[in-house]
């Protein structure tokens, strides 16, 4: 029983599978100081922007890819990529300029650009490949002060924020993805939250990795100024592909005093075939510092996508009483392989952290929690609790955890506790005598295994996600 | 002792170099004073030391043990096994009232031999002495399990104590043997200048044997000490075996153990590794779970104050379908005392029905007490039920309250509320004198009364 389902779940296919013709502007495959400057110069950059860039190269070429996570990763060229891709049609105007296959695009990723989006309350800063086509309700932010555009136009017209702020959570040297991103990076959104304003609605953007061979290094900063508040949300599907894309995105989160920052990432990118063929490579760097006094940084994220995820958001408690969330479920299947975790460093005192990591394997995919819980001497009253569970389906997946706990405060009150194991056969039967098939049961039961997970997201998200599951284990959920 | 050899600091360092150097000079007088067997995989094993080097912060499994300052030291090695002017068996009287029990010595890195026969007369076909000797008289017995577990570890420690290592505890239990007494074994640590002891024990459990080993680890001299033991331990199908170890060092010792057990078939092992005293201790534990039904129950207890650091690091590998095994770890950490524990689970892709289980719970007395815990699941089977459980914290205010509320001092109160924290790993020694023993020991520890066991006359 159990193998039949699995084997269809080896052929589910990738429903959000395709490409768009739209010209790009893609410069040659390759990486040199000339491609770096050459993308500043496309880009119109400052001077300051391309030091920066040229900076992060040349610490980058000092740099080795990391071999700690649980990945088996292919060696990857970082010469055999092209590191930007623009689509020809710059700067629309209105609708009717943005290109209708573009457009065709969002329609069937369902990103309404239109009138929908009023009614459903989201303003989407869609990043197709690098450059930032249309963005959405920007004049209604501005209004309240809300900055929400690209990150190139953010450097073209909030250069003081951006100097200020930008790699002062992630710093150039902070890995190797990071300083690869802060070389290359073509695009991103840029939020910027003035003091006591309360996002009236929920932001968003939608990532698409399009043109062929382009590796997508986007870049997310979001500033919360003191006591206002802002959810987030980032998407993201990618076509069919047969190599593998390398796509090393930094997201950099600060929040001040009061302040209160929720972001949230359904990530779907296309995971290879059954085979292992193909599929993104998935190698994020995503941290956020809660800086000032009581604010809160809340990450809700769920990973069905991919073929390699080495992703770790992060959180530094740096003010006092500050408090951050991780909530997770990571959904591998075929083979796909997933190293995630969160890691949650308490400066300031009475600051508290929660981890809650769901972790479903099944195929011959390979997933892995890897989380630090680091106290400071000067932390007093820290508390921290994890739980991080692992489900298994099929007898070939496998399921780590690695968690990670440095105390070094005798205050602090530190909990962490993981269980692995198998759906209860038990529970299944029990279905089963109520005239639930198997495959239906199965599905219950994962979607309440990762409901508290999913119970986080918005309520937008919240519906998405969970088809996601249910795509990603196909036929073993029914 | 003034003619063992010393290593000669090579630029004002101590490192890999210049015991490199010392092998490449001496290797002949090391083999010379060891056997075949050790010297069979001598070369090799200082071609891979000479390969890893000791082991730095930089590597993962040793992220939380720092031996540069330990390995600094000048330590003197005797390589020429000159005889050290001790002798055990007068002034050691162990401190267990009611523990009868086999009872050996191992003076720095050399078996001290068994000067009194009749109080150690041992059933029909067991062995125990050293490795050295036995090696000599049942070379074949030897050559079929020495190195078996250690040679495959790529770790530098383990490669150091291959090439330096001449002597060890040899212990031989046969077929359905079963031994009355525990075996103790007890280390003793005795120089006047700077030492460093490599030594290698080889325990061999036959089908449905049975048997207890205690290991004391006791330093006698005021001096720098470095200890690397390797012992290797083959429990057979349906075995039983017990492993006691009982760590009472001083401040100035850096005790480095690495314990790899392999578990046959049906077989039932124990662990306990209890560290009431030391410098800085690394204990690197092993159990390979080959063969179904196994029982495995690996626990331990670290007590720390001053600059005392322990690094217990674990792994329970099973590789057969129908085990179980249960760990568990306690630490109580005062003043600037460090502790960090690894617990790696690892199952393996067929071994399914595996129940495994492990705990780690850690009490942080002083603010600058340090905590470190890395317990890990690797899972490759799906029909298995595993967990973990760790937690850092302090005494619980409300339990010392209700007790403070009705007339138990402070002090009291906390003392209790230790003791009974620890008590659960002190429940699972299976010798009664020992548990009784160790009970009063920790509670002393736990007053801070005592820093070695008390009436250990060679401990003073």
């Amino acid at each position: 029983m159990a193998e039949d389902l699995l084997h269809e779940v080896t052929q589910a296919d990738y429903k959000y599978g395709f490409t768009t013709d739209i010209e790009t502007d893609i410069i040659p495959i390759g990486l040199s100081e000339e491609v770096v400057r050459l993308i500043s110069f496309k880009k119109n950059e400052p001077e300051w922007m391309l030091d920066y860039r040229l900076k992060a190269y040349r610490h980058w070429l000092t740099m080795k890819m990391p071999e700690w996570a649980q990945l088996k990763i292919p060696e990857i060229d970082y010469q055999s990529i092209s590191y930007y891709a623009a689509p020809r049609t710059n700067g629309p105007k209105s609708l009717d300029e943005v290109d209708p296959e573009l457009l065709k695009t969002f329609n069937k990723l369902g990103i309404p650009l239109e009138e929908q989006m009023a009614l459903s309350g989201i303003a989407v800063d869609a990043v197709m490949d690098s450059v930032s086509v249309k963005t959405t309700f920007k004049e209604s932010l501005a209004e309240k002060g809300i900055i929400f555009c690209s990150f190139s136009e953010a450097v073209e017209h909030h250069p003081d924020l951006i100097k200020k702020y930008m790699a002062s959570v992630v710093p150039i040297t902070d890995n190797f993805y990071a300083a690869l991103n802060s070389a290359v990076f073509s695009d991103g959104s840029f939020v910027y939250i003035p003091k006591g304003v309360r996002c009236p609605m929920e932001l968003s953007t939608y990532f698409r990795i399009n043109a062929m061979n382009t590796g997508q290094f986007e870049r997310t900063l979001i500033v919360a100024d003191e006591d206002s508040y802002v959810s987030y949300l980032e998407g993201c599907t990618a076509p069919m592909r047969d190599e593998n894309q390398l796509h090393a995105a930094i997201v950099e989160i600060i929040v001040h005093k009061n302040a209160e920052v929720k972001y949230s990432t359904v990530q779907n990118w296309y995971p290879g075939d059954k085979d292992g063929k193909g599929g993104i490579y998935n190698f994020v760097t995503k941290r956020g510092i809660c800086k000032g006094e009581n604010s809160k940084l809340s990450w809700t994220q769920v990973e069905t996508g991919s073929a390699v995820t080495w992703k770790y958001p992060s959180c530094i408690l740096q003010g006092d009483n500050s408090s951050a969330e991780f909530y997770s479920v990571a959904v591998t299947n075929h083979h796909q392989q997933a190293d995630t975790g969160t890691k949650m460093i308490h400066i300031g005192k009475n600051t508290s952290s929660h981890i809650l990591s769901k972790g479903i394997s099944a195929g011959v995919s390979q997933n892995s929690y890897r989380g630090l819980v680091r106290v400071g001497a000067n932390a007093e009253n820290a508390r921290n609790f994890s739980q991080c569970d692992s489900l298994l389906l099929g007898d070939k997946c496998g399921a780590h955890t690695f968690p990670y706990m440095e105390v070094n405060n005798e205050t602090a009150i530190i909990e962490h506790e993981a269980t692995t194991s198998k759906i209860n056969e038990d529970q299944i039967f029990y279905c089963n005598q109520r005239g639930i098939s198997t495959e239906d049961a199965v599905g219950l039961i994962v979607n309440g295994y990762a409901k508290e997970v999913l119970n986080k997201l918005p309520m937008e998200f919240a519906v998405e996600a969970q088809k996601l599951l249910q795509i990603t284990l196909e036929g073993s959920v029914g | 002792m003034d003619e063992s050899i010393s290593k000669k600091p090579t630029s004002g360092v101590v490192g890999e170099a210049s015991y490199i150097e010392l092998y490449k000079q001496h290797h002949e007088s090391i083999k010379m004073h060891s056997t075949e067997v050790m010297n069979n995989i001598r070369d090799d094993a200082f071609a891979q030391f000479e390969h890893l080097g000791f082991p730095t912060v930089a590597l993962e499994n040793y992220k939380y043990t720092d031996l540069k300052t330990a390995l600094t030291i000048d330590y003197g090695l005797n390589i020429n096994r000159i005889p050290i002017p001790v002798n055990p068996y007068e002034v050691f009287t162990c401190d267990v009232p009611g523990i009868h029990s086999y009872l050996y010595f191992v003076v720095n890195d050399a078996f001290y031999p068994v000067n009194d026969a009749r109080n150690n007369v041992l059933p029909e076909g067991v062995i125990i002495g050293s490795l050295n000797k036995v090696a000599e008289q049942h070379p074949e017995l030897v050559k079929q399990y020495f190195g078996n577990l250690s040679s495959t570890k790529n770790d530098g420690l383990v490669a150091f104590n291959g090439a330096f290592a001449q002597d060890g505890f040899f212990m031989y239990i046969p077929k359905n043997v079963i031994l009355d007494k525990p075996v103790q074994l007890v280390n003793i640590m005795r120089s006047d200048v700077d030492f460093m002891a490599n030594s290698h024990n080889l325990i061999i459990l036959e089908e449905g044997a049975k048997a207890q080993l205690l290991v004391c680890d006791h330093t006698v001299d005021d001096v720098h000490f470095l200890s690397n033991r390797v012992t290797e331990v083959f429990v057979g199908e349906n075995a039983i075996y017990e492993h006691y170890k009982l760590e009472n060092m001083h401040v100035k010792t850096t005790n480095l153990a690495t314990l790899l057990i392999n578990q046959k078939a049906s077989s039932n092992v124990l662990a306990n590794v209890i560290t009431l005293h030391n410098g800085l201790t690394r204990n690197t534990i092993e159990i390979d779970l080959n063969g179904e039904n196994c029982e495995t129950l690996l626990c331990g207890m670290v007590i720390g104050d001053k600059n005392q650091q322990v690094d217990n690091f674990t792994s329970i590998i099973h590789n057969k379908p129908n085990c179980n095994s249960r760990e568990l770890f306690k630490y109580v950490l005062d003043d600037m005392s460090k502790g960090a524990f690894t617990g790696k689970l690892y199952v393996a892709k067929d071994a399914q029905k595996t129940a495994a289980f492990q705990t780690n719970k850690n009490i942080l007395l002083s603010k600058t007490a340090k905590m470190r815990t890395k317990p890990q699941l690797e899972i490759y089977a799906d029909d298995v039920k595993c967990s973990h459980g760790a937690t850092i914290g302090q005494l619980d205010e409300k339990a010392k309250f209700y007790m403070q509320s009705r007339g138990i001092s402070e002090k009291e109160a906390r003392l209790l509320l230790m003791y009974a924290f620890t008590s659960d790993v002190i429940d699972n020694i299976r010798i009664e004198a020992l548990q009784d023993r160790i009970k009063m020991l920790v509670e002393k520890r736990l007053r801070g009364e005592l820093s070695k066991c008390e009436g250990c006359v060679i401990c003073q």
